[in-house]
């Protein structure tokens, strides 16, 4: 007889990994205790040799779904064994600190269970195990049991109560364990607030509101992170008519599938592709259509949760499946929310009596250069913690705000950045006060004391107003970080770069972010580590005429373009073309004077601006967009694969400025363009010049400035621009090809929800 | 006095030509009895200040304007209405000012004697009287033209007591009329802006009506003019500092088409664009239909209108779209800077 003490750290509590080791101490004859503590698992093990070499590999082979190991650690006890069987000790409030986990889509075992005619849980929407089911979404405070979850006003019936306390049965310890007897319930009602009840051959409400969606009715459907509206995605008039009620006109809307099978009517589906819809996280994935449309992508996901996957078991084609809002504000979560909101926007309501305590959005992602790309980091993903290089371990508890638009958080903790789920837009009051409420969330979920905070150093973000205030208040040391040295941190920093890992050349190409130098800074090429960074090298800057209002109008910029090459000139020149014509009939004269004057029309290097500038030229959302980068996703969008090799990249001036700092001019490009618009060119052959121009100058600009700073040890690759598939497989491409190691972004996204990521891990450098 | 000719380093000398500028000028277009008493200070009788309230308020504010002259009044009507305003937004009756000019050698005389004029009228209008002042002249760009600064007292009525922290829950929040017409009309009014705008400045003393308000409601909460930032950084203030959300209903802002118009192409908000009569008040609700009326009965108050509520909330304002949605209207740190990535 032998013993050892098994020490585990990673996802471990909170996931049914107890109740695991249990069973595998069972298999293996092993005697013990296994038990919650502060850094994970604790295992003391008794049995023979060979019991014991057998335990410890099954505990590293089988692991529950939603479970994680960092690090097993063994050493040798010499101890007598206390008892002749293997217990589960129960822990004691204050020991657990892994917070909470994701929450996770329905496992393949309770897909049979609710599908399974025999079953207690037949039809039953909230089915749910320890490999699945809601975490964040229903939790109010730590520690994770079900008193502290929406779940509290269901007790257990006797039964689901043997199933919680069985350690060998699949819900064992399953917070939100419940059946039809003593769990949650969904109905459908009217605008009214009338309930409908089941008619004709309907067995439950789930029935009836298929037949009302087959009808053309526009449902909400209250999930599991928030409320969505359903329609059927075949019917033109039902979308059309969603689109309208919720003022989207044109952003593409999310689709859910039964299955895979769905969706390959529709897209094409690779083999990663499928994995990634069949993960536990379950995300949106963006994928490229079967035959073209306005966006050659089409963002579907798979059923999730039981009610989701009931109500879609009959349709063979797609749902469409949006969040309840309007246009961009966050989607509704409460019932009465719904009620007031989705009033005039939903026919019929499916609710249900589970409360979604913390909005959780579905994630968004997309399979770039092989890799699975986080674009919208929420459901399924949040709050798992990003563990840090090395050189982090002992960084001090921090809390990075992280940015304005596509807001998340970050906590630093124990050598791991918690990341807070997708936030949104902080000029929305809704979203803003749900950002103070998940702040408070997580720092009571995860016991966080911060030692200092960090924000982003433009000084109208309200994230970056909030961290001011609180550190003036609790007296803590403020870390201001340069927006795009943030984006080229969490770049480097997810990708495992140890904090003393030399210097990268950060490539970011971004919307805007708030320059060391009062500009607008977002095509930036930063010589960077995580103490600091110096301005290598940028696009030339240009005025924004109007501020936002260039934002929202994309021909303002182009306009701006026009008029820094000489625009009277210009406008004589190319006097035929119909891009002139348009530019002339706009109140140029008004904007020339706010140039001269600088009246609203801040300088930018953005390269997002310069996206809008040449799509607007190309007639994209020329006039103004409805959403974030409209302009720029329809360019990329109207760029043949097939052309891009074939045509010729257009020119870009390279020269440094009198900072010594190489400054990407596009004059000479604008030449090119306004010249093949003359001749005629389509505007996809365009579209493909533009893009293989600007892969080639960054590209060049990347290798001489390697040849220059021979400090780089790599390039990383940031910022929202990098969303754009083509350029991001063109730069990544050209560079590996150069031989340059290239990071690029995975698991937070490259736009600004991986900011506080990067704040993060720059404030935890500077207080150490 | 002759009219012709520009004023020179000489109008500040302290010999003749100052003294003709002075007191054949400046002085005669002011004309009164405590000005007329020609020492170097107003003398003002205590009794009568203190017959009309139980407060003296007192007040200062510069002017500097480019152009001088715009649509609607020119600097000295600024210089007179905006003191006048900020004594009447304290619940004072504005009684006398001070001026104090601050000249650039070549303003032409005939504009300083017609800035005169407008200031005389504004201060009748207003029922003040300028009873003491003071003229500079500095050589070419030692100033731009003409500033001028002018200092105010007045009385303040007992049991008038208004605040920035005084918005409860529930109060509703007026403005007498069209929002951002000064700050369009001087964008405007150098011509350099092609822009077919017909838009003039408000400028106007406000006492009137702050006077009418008084009487119908003796308890409002908070009281300001909305000038520099607009409504947007007074409505902040109101809501940082009494600690309540100030709610905008979207549609209910009174912004005139021009504006709004103008507002577009420079991409700037009419919500932090510059006023010079208006104000904004918080009131009970229970007094909101009598202040209105009361406001509507007065030229300065014919557009009176309820714009929004105090709710609950952090000391945000925040502005309620026409679909639903909510944003939220901060100060501005500095410039209009997007923020979007
Ligand atoms: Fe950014
Ligand atoms: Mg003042
Ligand atoms: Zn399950
Ligand atoms: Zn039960």
């Amino acid at each position: 007889m032998s013993a050892c003490s098994i020490r585990i750290t990673g996802l471990v509590q909170g996931v049914g990994f107890r109740p695991n080791v249990w069973r595998l101490a069972q298999a293996c004859s092993i005697a013990g205790t296994v038990r919650n503590d502060s850094s994970g698992v604790l295992i003391e093990a008794w049995g023979n040799e060979s019991a014991l070499a057998d335990f410890q590999q099954q505990l590293r082979t089988d692991i529950p779904p939603l479970a994680r190991l960092d690090d097993i650690l063994v050493t040798a006890l010499d101890t007598a064994c206390p008892h002749d069987d293997f217990r589960i000790i129960a822990s004691a409030s204050g020991e657990i600190h892994t917070g909470i986990v994701a929450d996770a889509a329905m496992c393949p075992a309770c897909r049979v269970d609710i599908f399974d005619a025999s079953n207690r849980r037949y039809r039953y929407p909230f089915t749910n195990c320890t490999h699945c089911g809601p975490r964040l979404s229903i939790v109010r405070t730590i520690p994770y049991d079900r008193a502290n979850t929406s779940m509290v006003g269901f007790p257990q019936c006797p039964e689901c109560l043997r199933e919680y306390t069985n350690p060998a049965d699949r819900r064992f310890h399953a917070q939100p364990n419940a059946c039809p007897t003593c769990g949650p319930n969904v109905w459908l009602e009217d605008r009214a607030g009338q309930g409908i009840a089941p008619s004709g051959t309907e067995r439950d409400c789930l029935d009836t509101a298929n037949h009302l969606l087959r009808e053309g009715h526009i449902l909400a459907l209250m999930g599991l992170g928030g409320v969505h509206l359903v329609c059927d995605a075949t019917n033109e008039v039902s979308v059309a008519e969603l689109r309208r009620r919720k003022r989207r006109y044109q952003k593409p809307l999310a689709l859910m599938a039964r299955d895979v099978d769905v969706i390959r009517q529709y897209c094409h589906v690779t083999e990663a592709e499928a994995v990634l819809l069949h993960s536990k996280h379950a995300p949106i994935v963006l994928l490229e259509r079967r035959v073209g449309g306005e966006i050659p992508t089409i963002g579907f996901m798979l059923p999730y949760t039981p009610l989701h996957a009931l109500l879609l078991a009959t349709w063979n084609t797609p749902l469409i499946m949006t969040s309840a809002n309007l246009s961009e504000e966050p989607q509704c979560i409460t019932i009465a929310e719904t009620r007031q909101r989705m009033q005039g926007i939903a026919d019929y309501l499916l609710l249900h009596n589970r409360p979604i305590v913390n909005r959780v959005d579905d994630s968004v992602t997309r399979i770039l250069a092989g890799k699975p790309r986080l674009l919208r980091r929420a459901r399924g993903y949040a709050p798992e913690p990003i563990t840090l290089p090395s050189g982090f371990t002992n960084a001090p508890p921090l809390l990075a705000m992280g940015g304005e638009l596509k807001n998340t958080f970050a906590m630093v903790r124990d050598g791991q950045a918690i990341l807070s789920q997708h936030l949104g837009d902080l000029e929305d009051a809704r979203t803003w006060r749900e950002y103070t409420h998940t702040l408070q969330l997580y720092r009571d979920l995860f016991q966080h004391q911060p030692q200092a905070i960090v924000v982003d150093k433009h000084p109208g973000y309200r994230s970056t107003q909030l961290g001011q205030q609180w550190a003036r208040e609790q007296g803590l040391p403020l870390i201001e970080v340069q927006h795009h040295h943030a984006h080229v941190a969490a770049c480097m920093a997810e990708n495992g770069w140890a904090m003393d890992g030399g210097k990268v050349l950060g490539i970011v190409l971004d919307g805007l972010g708030y320059g060391d130098d009062g500009t607008l800074w977002g095509g930036e090429f930063l010589l960077a580590d995580y103490r600091g960074y110096q301005r290598v090298g940028h696009f030339k800057p240009v005025a924004m005429p109007g501020g936002t209002q260039a934002i929202v109008q994309p021909w303002r910029n182009t306009w701006a373009h026009l008029h820094a090459l000489g625009w009277v000139e210009v406008a004589a020149h190319f006097a035929d073309l119909e891009l002139i014509q348009f530019l002339q009939q706009q109140p140029l004269a008004t904007l020339e004077t706010m140039l001269a004057r600088g009246l609203n029309s801040p300088l930018s290097s953005s390269c997002g601006r310069l996206f809008d500038a040449v799509a607007a030229a190309l007639d994209c959302s020329r006039a103004s967009i409805s959403y974030e980068g409209q302009a720029a996703i329809e360019l990329e969008a109207i760029t043949p694969a097939c052309l891009l090799n074939i045509v010729p990249a257009y020119p870009f001036a390279l020269a440094k400025n009198a900072a010594d700092c190489w400054e990407i001019d596009p004059a000479p490009l604008w030449y090119e363009l306004l010249k093949d618009l003359q001749t005629g060119y389509c505007r996809e052959a365009i579209a493909a010049q533009f893009h293989q121009g600007l892969i080639h100058i960054i590209t060049e600009l990347a290798q001489r400035l390697c040849a220059e700073y021979p400090a780089i040890q790599a390039i990383a690759l940031s910022g929202g621009v990098f969303q754009n598939a083509i350029l991001f497989n063109g730069i990544q491409q050209r560079l590996e090809d150069a031989g340059l190691q290239v990071l690029t972004h995975q698991h937070v996204p490259s736009n600004d929800g991986g900011i506080a990521l990067g704040q993060a891990v720059i404030g935890a450098t500077a207080q150490m | 006095m002759n009219l012709a000719g520009t004023i020179t380093l000489a109008h500040g000398s302290g010999g003749r030509a100052m003294h003709q500028l002075v007191d054949n000028l400046i002085r005669q277009t002011f004309t009164n009895p405590l000005l007329e008493e020609g020492e170097d200070q107003a003398r003002i009788p205590l009794a009568e200040l203190v017959a009309q309230g139980d407060r003296l308020a007192f007040t200062t504010d510069s002017y500097v304007v480019t152009p001088l002259e715009f649509p609607g009044g020119n600097i000295g009507t600024l210089a007179i209405n905006g003191t006048v305003n900020d004594l009447a937004v304290g619940g004072a009756k504005p009684l006398y000012l001070s001026c104090g000019f601050i000249i650039e050698e070549g303003l032409p005389l005939e504009t300083f004697a017609r800035i005169l004029q407008s200031m005389r009228l504004a201060a009748d209008e207003a029922g003040v009287q300028i009873v003491t002042g003071d003229t500079k002249v500095v050589q070419r760009g030692g100033a731009d033209k003409l500033f001028i600064n002018t200092a105010g007292v007045g009385v303040i009525p007992a049991g008038f007591n208004p605040s920035a922290g005084g918005a409860q829950v529930g109060d509703v929040v007026i403005v007498n009329g069209w929002l951002g017409d000064h700050g369009a009309a001087i964008l405007n009014a150098r011509g350099d802006l092609a822009l077919e705008a017909d838009i003039e400045s408000d400028c106007a003393p406000l006492n009137a009506l702050v006077e009418a308000m008084f009487a119908v409601c003796p308890d409002i909460h908070c009281l300001r003019d909305a000038t520099r930032g607009g409504l947007a950084t007074v409505l902040n203030e109101f809501a940082e500092r009494s600690n309540v959300d100030m709610v905008l209903k979207e549609e209910f802002l009174p912004i005139r088409t021009p504006v709004r118009g103008m507002c577009e192409i420079l991409g700037l908000d009419p919500l932090y664009l510059a006023n010079e009569g208006k104000l904004v008040a918080v009131v009970p609700i229970t007094a909101a239909q009598a202040v209105l009326a009361a406001m509507q009965r007065i030229p300065e108050g014919y557009h009176a209108c309820i714009i929004g509520a105090v709710m609950e909330g952090d000391g945000h304002v925040i502005l309620q779209t026409a679909f639903g949605g909510e944003r939220i209207v901060d100060m501005l740190p500095g410039e209009q800077l997007p923020r979007i990535c």
